[in-house]
């Protein structure tokens, strides 16, 4: 891999991995801080074990393939995936299952593949979906928002960081309080047991759990993680194909049956500010390494996963999707990169390639 | 990606359009561009590279000890490829012998060195074949490109392939377009900038006689917009000369790398050179500015390529600016000559960050070649690093101005996948850099194609020899059949003849041959059985006298006679000349060697005109390749043998003597 440079350019390098890590993590921050505000405090615990953890176990496996381990960390692709699971996970997660999703994530579906750059699947999604799996109910239990309304309605009062701390790590909950009462369906959770019951859409927004177009609190975590996805398109370190394909695919097919259905399927922006279609369009699927390479590859895997996305919420089994569609179409991604080549210069527009 | 927008540039409305890609680089011309150009002192000694060309090596004319006069030829062309070169000062030569020259390779190669005597004088030049550049159109473009040739003008964008080829595109190929490349998209080079500024009514001089040369309409001259004085300077020139008509400069958007052959083309007139191909299949030729000045020099005023405008700068040379140089100045009296190095140099480099190459010595000399002689200080081109593994992160494919997808170039090149990284369309890599330059795991991507390119010729090389030698062994197997057969076949004839003389006539009837040969032989028997009768006395001599007419009649019928024979061998060779001409002299010379006589006539022809495209087309690979080209692989002038442009038939045709130049050139590149 060390190869001393003797051919040309010799221009100074315009990019660096690591730099890349940070600016990812950087934009992470408003949509941190929103989490925050509405989640309390164990969004932020369970970034830091979850980063403890990566660091640790990428460090470890590096030693174990006998390899240096400090270029590896110091990459920071550990920390974006720690941080990427980290903001998936509810805010009150058992440490433990933190520790076995990084586990999973870093050790199997990062280094044993080869590590960075050779994994074809996004090792956050892989390690949330080998939790959601595997617990169910543990990892589909978030705090309902903190929004004061809602809490006076349920009568409640947000978790403490000390009560945060001591939840995670020993899994007590404040006194006189039950997990009944602490946790809370989310919005798109809440949507598929109504609609199953038979409700209207009109019905169903009469919940408090609605807010203006997408579920009450989680819609300003939506914008949040929109805005951090701003910046990373104006640092150029993504490009608009794969957050455009992905939400313009989800809010297509979400158009399509509202149109036919209004009162059977939510208004489109619903699925867009609900759940983790933001965070997983600008963030998540956008993940060079187990992303589609050729831009018009790029558009049909995003677009692709907009639409798995409404596929499984609508008819699927779990509430939200985006982990299951990224996957999923994780492995769709070297076929796509294989028809999608562009027309190279020079070469005549109807010429069919070899390859 | 490559749709079109039009742009309206101060001059006029020319619509211009794009190519995918490309990288805006802080383009550093502020550090040498503000001075005025200088005359380089003349050296006390002169180091003239006899190859500064693509092509065969020119030949030496002079001996050591021998007074040369400024511009008189010291060696001369070998072929229709090579140019000559001229001496740049007066003086004596001291020795030929080869000397470190500008490669990537750091090899030496043969050169002329003079000790120069200070008086600078001038040898008779051949005289103008014009006195002013509106009488260019009394001469025959023949008269000017072999006045071109003679001058020892080559490509001076950096990749030295001989102008005058290039001003030869054919009649089969009607021209319309001249592309003026001046927009030099290398950041720090400034020679061309200040060439147009200075000399701007030269370089029109020069677009007036190549239009008339390729007879083309328009001129249009493309300058980047970082360089807006050159573009007045040309503007005005072309007013004050009048030929607002036919010449025109485009300003376009400074983007690395514009100034690449295809990709200005591109720009200018929106059309894309083939893969493989050369401009001149689209209806294109384009020229450098520097090479336009030279022609102009050439013709108005006789005068040799013997100098040319070089940019030392960077930031570790005190006082960077550029400089009119004598052809085989040693690098280091233009740094002597800008104040020497100041603090800390990383690298030294000739041509621009990046394409040039990366010189181990400032002691070496200037060639038609050679734009800028950099020196970068650590900040400038800092060491990247150990490269990271991959992340895929798709920007090289972002940038990349062939719309390549350098990223599976690279998997495939570093597993040496040879066939795969071909089916990604290697050989259009044009080698820009821009893919390494934006690349955050610091992956040395021109490295890796450079390497899967070199590793593919060799083994295209390898397989055309095995080729080679299979079809040579077959042809030489059917022939030594051929001749057992026909010896056989002569011996049984003799023997039936002998036979028939003695037993009847109707057993030679009988006799197993073809029709036409046995109606001879029947015709034949009957005579000498009439003769036979007649006298009653037949002797033996007598009947051999009658058979031997009828061997070789009947081995004329059968198309093989021993002398023929031959020839059939050549033809049966002649495919495989042709396949194996163009990349594997070194077996067409071992083979000449061998068959002399056969392979002489008729089997160098096909492997020429097999070759003059191939080279050809690799120039049009031209700018951005050109430094690299020069760049240690030879890619060019190989890139020749994968071409395989039916173009260029024309200069083939044109100059069959060259041919075998040609093999000997490939033979001198490979090695």
């Amino acid at each position: 891999m060390t190869m001393t440079i003797i051919s040309s350019p010799h221009s100074a390098r315009v990019n660096r991995v690591d730099q890349v890590m940070v600016q990812v993590c950087l934009a992470l921050i408003p949509g941190t801080a929103a989490l925050v505000w509405f989640f309390g405090w164990g969004v932020l615990i369970n970034m830091a074990l979850a980063t403890v953890f990566a660091v640790t176990a990428e460090a470890l496996v590096m030693k174990l393939r006998g390899r240096p381990a400090l270029p590896a960390i110091s990459d920071y692709s550990a920390v974006v995936t720690a941080l990427l699971f980290a903001l998936t996970i509810p805010p009150t997660l058992p440490w433990w299952m933190t520790l076995l999703g990084i586990l999973f994530a870093i050790v199997i579906v990062k280094q044993l593949y080869g590590g960075i750059g050779y994994n074809p699947f996004n090792p956050a999604m892989a390690g949330y979906v080998f939790l959601l799996i595997s617990y169910p109910v543990a990892t589909t239990s978030w705090l309902p928002p903190d929004v004061s309304e809602l809490l006076e309605a349920r009568d409640l009062s947000t978790l403490s960081f000390v009560d945060s701390v001591r939840l995670i790590f020993t899994g007590a909950l404040p006194e006189g309080l039950t997990w009944d009462a602490v946790s809370a369906a989310t919005p798109l959770d809440e949507l598929r047991t109504m609609l199953d019951q038979g409700k209207t859409i009109d019905m169903i927004r009469e919940s408090p759990l609605w807010g203006l177009f997408g579920g009450r609190g989680w819609e300003w975590v939506g914008a949040s993680f929109l805005l951090g996805g701003l910046y990373l398109l104006w640092r150029r370190v993504i490009t608009w194909h794969i957050p455009v394909a992905f939400l313009g695919g989800l809010l297509a097919v979400a158009a399509a049956f509202w149109l036919v259905d209004p009162q059977g399927y939510p208004f489109p922006t619903f699925h867009l500010f609900s759940g983790g279609a933001i965070l997983g369009a600008f963030f998540i699927a956008t993940d060079p390494v187990s992303a589609c390479t050729t831009r018009r590859g790029q558009l049909i895997y995003a677009a692709l996963i907009g639409v798995t996305v409404f596929v499984i919420r609508t008819w699927g089994g779990y509430p939200d999707a985006v982990a299951f569609a990224v996957l999923l179409l994780n492995i769709a991604v070297p076929m796509i990169d294989q028809y999608s080549q562009p027309r190279v210069f020079g070469h005549g527009r109807g010429e069919r390639k070899k390859a | 990606m490559s749709g079109l927008r039009s742009i309206l540039d101060g001059g006029g409305q020319r619509k211009l359009w794009h190519f995918h890609g490309g990288v805006h680089l802080p383009d550093e011309k502020g550090l040498s561009n503000r001075q005025p150009i200088a005359d380089a002192p003349l050296p006390s000694q002169l180091v003239i590279p006899l190859q500064q060309h693509i092509g065969a090596p020119a030949r030496c004319r002079v001996a050591v000890g021998d007074r040369v006069l400024k511009g008189q030829l010291i060696a001369e062309p070998q072929g229709y490829i090579s140019s000559p070169v001229h001496a740049s000062s007066s003086g004596t030569v001291v020795a030929i012998e080869p000397r470190p020259i500008p490669h990537p390779s750091g090899l030496s190669s043969p050169c002329v060195v003079i000790e120069t005597d200070g008086e600078d004088r001038w040898a008779e030049l051949p005289a103008p074949l014009a006195e002013r550049p509106e009488q260019i159109g009394g001469c025959d473009p023949a008269v000017v490109r072999d006045r071109v040739r003679a001058s020892g003008i080559v490509g001076m964008g950096g990749a030295a392939f001989p102008s005058n080829v290039k001003l030869n595109p054919g009649k089969d190929q009607p021209i319309e377009t001249l592309v003026i490349n001046g927009a030099e998209c290398e950041p720090y080079i400034t020679c061309d900038d200040l060439l147009m500024r200075e000399q701007a009514s030269d370089i029109i001089d020069g677009v007036r006689i190549m239009l008339h040369v390729i007879a083309a309409k328009k001129a249009v001259i493309g300058v980047e917009d970082n360089k807006p004085e050159a573009a007045q300077a040309l503007r005005t020139a072309i007013e004050s000369a009048a030929v607002g008509d036919r010449v025109e400069v485009a300003v376009i958007p400074t983007l690395y790398p514009s100034g690449g052959e295809k990709q200005l083309i591109r720009i200018l007139t929106g059309k894309e050179v083939p893969s493989h191909g050369i401009p001149a299949q689209v209806g294109i030729v384009c020229q450098n500015v520097g090479t336009t000045a030279a022609v102009a020099d050439a013709v108005l005023r006789g005068r040799p390529l013997i100098e040319r405008l070089v940019t030392v700068t960077g930031r570790a040379v005190a006082e960077p600016r550029n400089y009119r140089v004598p052809i085989g100045a040693l690098g280091e009296t233009l740094i002597a000559a800008s104040g020497g190095y100041r603090g800390e140099i990383a690298k030294l480099v000739s041509g621009g960050p990046m394409m040039g190459f990366r010189l181990e010595t400032d002691a070496v000399p200037i060639t038609k070649a050679t734009n800028c002689l950099l020196a970068l200080t650590t900040d400038e081109s800092p060491d990247p690093g150990p490269a990271l593994p991959c992340i895929r992160c798709g920007r090289c494919a972002e940038v990349c101005p062939a719309n390549l997808l350098p990223q599976q170039l690279y998997w495939h090149a570093r597993a040496k996948e040879l066939d795969k990284v071909q089916d990604f369309n290697l050989f259009d890599c044009i080698e820009c850099g821009c893919c390494a330059h934006v690349c955050p795991s610091h992956i040395p991507l021109v490295q890796y194609y450079r390497f899967a390119k070199t590793e593919s010729w060799a083994r295209e090389q390898e397989k055309r020899a095995a080729d080679h030698a299979r079809e040579r062994h077959a042809a030489r197997e059917a022939r030594l059949e051929r001749q057992e057969r026909e010896r056989k076949a002569k011996l049984r004839k003799k023997k039936e003849a002998v036979a028939g003389g003695a037993a009847a006539s109707a057993k030679v009837g009988k006799a197993d041959r073809s029709t036409k040969g046995t109606e001879t032989d029947k015709q034949a028997a009957i005579e000498a059985a009439r003769r036979r009768a007649a006298e009653k006395k037949a002797t033996v001599a007598k009947t051999e006298q009658a058979a031997q007419p009828q061997g070789s009649d009947a081995a004329a019928a059968s198309g093989l006679p021993p002398v023929d024979e031959r020839k059939g061998a050549v033809l049966a060779d002649d495919p495989a000349a042709s396949r194996t001409g163009s990349g594997a002299g070194q077996q067409g010379a071992e083979r000449q060697g061998a068959e002399q006589p056969v392979a002489e006539g008729s089997a160098a022809e096909p492997s020429a005109a097999g070759e003059t495209p191939a080279a050809e087309g690799s120039a049009a690979g031209e700018k951005p390749v050109a430094e690299g080209s020069a760049a240690g692989e030879k890619p060019v002038a190989e890139q020749a043998a994968v071409g395989e442009t039916p173009a260029a038939e024309k200069p083939a045709a044109e100059k069959p003597a060259g041919e075998r130049h040609l093999a000997r050139r490939e033979t001198a590149v490979q090695e």
